[in-house]
């Protein structure tokens, strides 16, 4: 595992001068999973924050290989950029025989949970060696903060709004880490760039398998969630601690693995509460809301407890 | 050169693509496209060729993954047909804008609504301002010798657009023919290595490709893309040229038939064509000057050389096997009106909307049709200029 | 901030939309969106490198695994890097860029 000395040598990958907000956590992430990445890396993104931000035409921030092709075709158009790399390998072009490279698709929750949800099954499915990454800021920011598959239970967001009938979204989120172990694939996590330890260890343990992996990260919206620029990554310690956002991992489909436990599972209060974008729960008629969202925070965090062999 | 066998369109193109070896193919199956998949997936299986193929969950999933994989340095193919171009249609797009040359087998069929699963023009038509080089042939044979060519005219490097190598459903893809086929080594040869000047497997040289490109530069981008389609007709003729010092068999823009002193002339694409030529045989016997002109590049259009090949003929009668609910007849009149403009002639265009969810066309119905429009070149009386031929009303 | 020279036409530029100056984003700058600053203190650092690990904009320099300051042409001012500092003296220091709070302060 590397330290942050060594991972500092590795950074570069992923240049400033980009057009994120300040204190977005999509730039975080990537930043933290770039420098994990060791050997050569061609990185996929899909249409969203990320990919508009960082590539605005004649600059990209990209100091390695980059490709976006569209919104829902990241998973698609980097299984493709691997079976090229399988073929000119095999074929001994361009010098390619002894070479390594890593892949990497970029996609945010929208591109991956919803529009992109069906290429990035086919890509698991079919087995490509490459590593997905979504950076879940819970809804579709890019086009201006509409609910996605991801956004939690009671957000308050451009097409789930919080009005007079309707309390904001009132869907669960749907957990798509478990939807991508199902497909009993190597290697599967959830993590954050609040703790970039355990974040850079699953980005390296993703990269090192001959197969496709997926990690899905917190990645703090301040524009969306309503927060101040610099709050985003305290928010993540809390998002992990409530229980919002269990860092675990999935091998093979089966093999669960809890990487923190807290010490006292904070109330799902403490996570809804700086947010603007849950604000409105906190009303008295709302309030059942948030009880609704703790019974299935406990809920899941039993199961995934069970499933870790860590309740009998 | 090369050896007679018997084969149906689908055999012929997927063995063409067995012949060129693509790096990579990612494809999916429908009706009637379906065998080309299956053949070439039988050919990887059997190690008669080493391309990865990708069995992509999707056509929308075929065309990124095959853009992927030309974007990372490989020679890529695709091939479908109808409702699967239709799923593809964001990435079709997006493949020509990002100029990279990939080839695709259309096998031509009507779009879904109400689902049909026959010849008609529908599906391609809806790609023919994509920037896509459309190529279009009369029967296997030409489908497979237009596969043969179509890398060489998209990799060429005043070029770099994609090319959609088309065929009829049904009528060609499955439709045995004795086909000329050209000896692996010579295809090999022919079509030569894929040596892109930037790709992404290239870590010393890194590139960003598909960017955010606003009103300060995507203008230029589409200006550079214009002008590698004003360069495709003689690039398409340039390599037709070698195809045909090493085959013997000749193509062009398109196909001139017994149109040198013709007062009626029939303009088609694809299968139509040679049973118009049957009909104008049998009518050139009764004394009737009839010709056809066969498109083979439908996209970008020749439309100065058609007209040119056009001069003197008195009556044109459009066949287009696609509608284009504008009230304007089919895509390929609009075309030739918009041609015909330019030299201000005076031939009557009339335009033949036919075949549409594979209703046959056969050589009587041309006969007929062309009786028609001899009669429009004697009396000069046309009675309605877009006709929807072979519908019941 | 920005480009200021001519721009290129089509005859000049790499056909597709594609970038080859990868990182080139470095030569745009962003740090006018900056409302406030942080300010390295040098003797509170413990170079952890907390603040390089969190920074979304890559500015933060580091040499030889050391803090070297901040990148004040990239830097958003978003103040992440201030939060994480662990030192027990706080290393950064969030300040207004504007030029009179600072002489206020
Ligand atoms: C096919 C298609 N549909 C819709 C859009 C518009 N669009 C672009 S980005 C985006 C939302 C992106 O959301 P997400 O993936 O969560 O990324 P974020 O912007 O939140 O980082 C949408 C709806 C598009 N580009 N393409
Ligand atoms: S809107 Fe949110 S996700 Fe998008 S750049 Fe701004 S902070 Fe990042
Ligand atoms: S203020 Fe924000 S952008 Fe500036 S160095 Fe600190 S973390 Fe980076
Ligand atoms: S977080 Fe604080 S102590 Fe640690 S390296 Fe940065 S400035 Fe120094
Ligand atoms: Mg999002």
């Amino acid at each position: 595992m590397a330290t942050l000395k060594e991972l500092a040598t590795r950074d570069g990958k992923f240049c400033g001068g980009h057009r994120l907000c300040p204190g977005c956590g999509a730039g975080i992430v990537t930043r933290q999973v770039l420098a994990a990445a060791k050997d050569n890396v061609v990185v996929g993104c899909a249409t969203g924050c990320l990919e508009v931000s960082t590539t605005i035409y004649p600059y990209t921030a990209w100091n390695t290989s980059f490709i976006h092709n569209a919104f829902e075709n990241a998973a698609a158009t980097t299984s493709g950029v691997e079976a090229a790399y399988r073929a000119l390998k095999k074929r001994k072009k361009f010098g390619l025989e002894d070479s390594k490279y890593n892949f990497i698709a970029f996609g945010g929750d929208g591109g991956t949970y919803d529009i992109g949800f069906q290429s990035l099954s086919g890509a698991m499915e079919r087995g490509h060696r490459m590593l997905y990454v979504c950076y879940d800021n819970g809804a579709y920011m890019n086009t201006g903060i509409q609910r996605s598959s991801a956004t939690p239970l009671g957000a308050d967001t451009t097409t789930s709004p919080a009005g007079k009938e309707i309390p904001g979204k009132v869907q669960y989120r749907k957990e798509l880490t478990d939807i991508i172990a199902a497909h009993y694939i190597p290697y599967v996590a959830q993590a954050s760039p609040s703790n970039w330890k355990d974040l850079t260890r699953k980005v390296e343990k993703a990269l090192s398998i001959d197969g496709p992996s997926f990690i899905n990260i917190i990645s703090a919206c301040p524009r969306g969630w309503r927060i101040p620029e610099d709050q985003g990554l305290e928010l993540h310690r809390i998002a992990i601690d409530s229980c919002f956002w269990p860092l675990f991992e999935i091998e093979d489909g089966v093999k669960y693995t809890i990487n923190y436990k807290p010490k006292t599972k904070r109330p799902v209060e403490d996570w809804l509460k700086p947010q603007g974008r849950f604000k409105h729960l906190f009303k008295p008629e709302n309030r059942y809301l948030i009880a609704e969202e703790q019974k299935r925070i406990d809920e899941r965090w039993e199961m995934l407890l069970r499933r870790a062999g860590e309740l009998d | 050169m090369g050896n007679r066998i018997a084969l149906t369109g689908n055999e012929a193109v997927a063995l063409g693509m067995k012949q060129i070896a693509p790096d990579v193919v990612a494809a999916y199956p429908i009706t009637p496209q379906t065998e080309v998949v299956q053949i070439f997936s039988q050919y990887v299986a059997d190690g008669d060729v080493d391309t990865e193929f990708v069995t992509v969950e999707s056509e929308h999933s075929a065309m990124s993954a095959a853009l992927g994989a030309s974007a990372a340095g490989a020679r890529a193919m695709t091939a479908t047909s109808s409702n699967g171009l239709e799923l593809m249609f964001e990435v079709v797009n997006i493949t020509a804008s990002l100029r990279l040359p990939i080839v695709m087998p259309i096998v031509n069929r009507a779009i879904t609504g109400p689902i049909n699963i026959h010849c008609d023009h529908s599906d391609v038509m809806t790609i023919r301002d994509s920037s896509w080089i459309l190529l279009f042939g009369e029967n296997a044979q030409e489908a497979y010798d237009n596969l043969l060519m179509a890398n060489r005219i998209a990799e060429h490097s005043d070029i770099l657009l994609p090319v959609a190598v088309n065929m009829d459903g049904f009528i060609i893809s499955h439709a045995v023919e004795n086909i000329e086929i050209v000896e692996d080594e010579v295809v090999k040869e022919f079509v030569g290595d894929y040596y892109p000047e930037k790709y992404l497997l290239d870590a010393a040289n890194p590139i960003t490709m598909g960017p955010v490109d606003l009103q300060d530069y995507l203008f230029e981008h589409k200006r550079q893309q214009i002008e590698a389609i004003k360069k495709v007709s003689g690039v398409v003729r340039q390599v037709s040229q070698e195809f045909a010092e090493l085959t013997g068999r000749h193509y062009d823009l398109f196909e001139e038939y017994r149109l040198d002193d013709a007062e009626v002339a029939l303009i088609a694409i694809g299968s139509t064509a040679g049973t118009a030529k049957a009909a104008i045989d049998n009518l050139r016997e009764q004394g009737i000057k009839v010709g056809l002109l066969k498109i083979r590049l439908y996209r970008p259009f020749p439309a100065k050389e058609i007209v040119e090949a056009l001069k003197g003929v008195k009556t044109i009668g459009v066949m287009d096997r696609a509608e284009s609910y504008s009230n304007t007849g089919g895509p390929l009149y609009a075309d030739i009106r918009a041609a015909m403009y330019d030299v201000g002639g005076t031939a009557q265009v009339m335009n033949i909307v036919y075949g549409i969810g594979g209703r046959d066309m056969t050589v009587r119905d041309l006969e007929n049709l062309i009786t028609q429009l001899q009669k429009v070149t004697e009396t000069g009386e046309i009675e309605e200029r877009i006709i929807h031929y072979g519908v019941r009303d | 901030m920005g480009d200021s020279v001519k721009k290129p036409g089509w005859k000049d530029i790499p056909i597709g939309g594609r970038i080859e100056d990868a990182g080139n984003s470095q030569k745009y700058y962003v740090g006018g969106w900056r409302t406030r600053r942080p300010v390295w203190i040098k003797e509170n650092c413990i170079h952890c490198l907390f603040c390089w690990v969190a920074c979304p904009d890559a500015a933060i320099v580091v040499e030889d695994g050391k803090i070297q300051g901040f990148d004040y042409d990239h830097c958003k001012g978003c103040g992440i890097c201030a939060r994480e500092c662990p030192a027990k003296s706080p290393a950064i220091q969030m300040r207004s860029e504007n030029i009179e709070d600072q002489f206020d302060s």
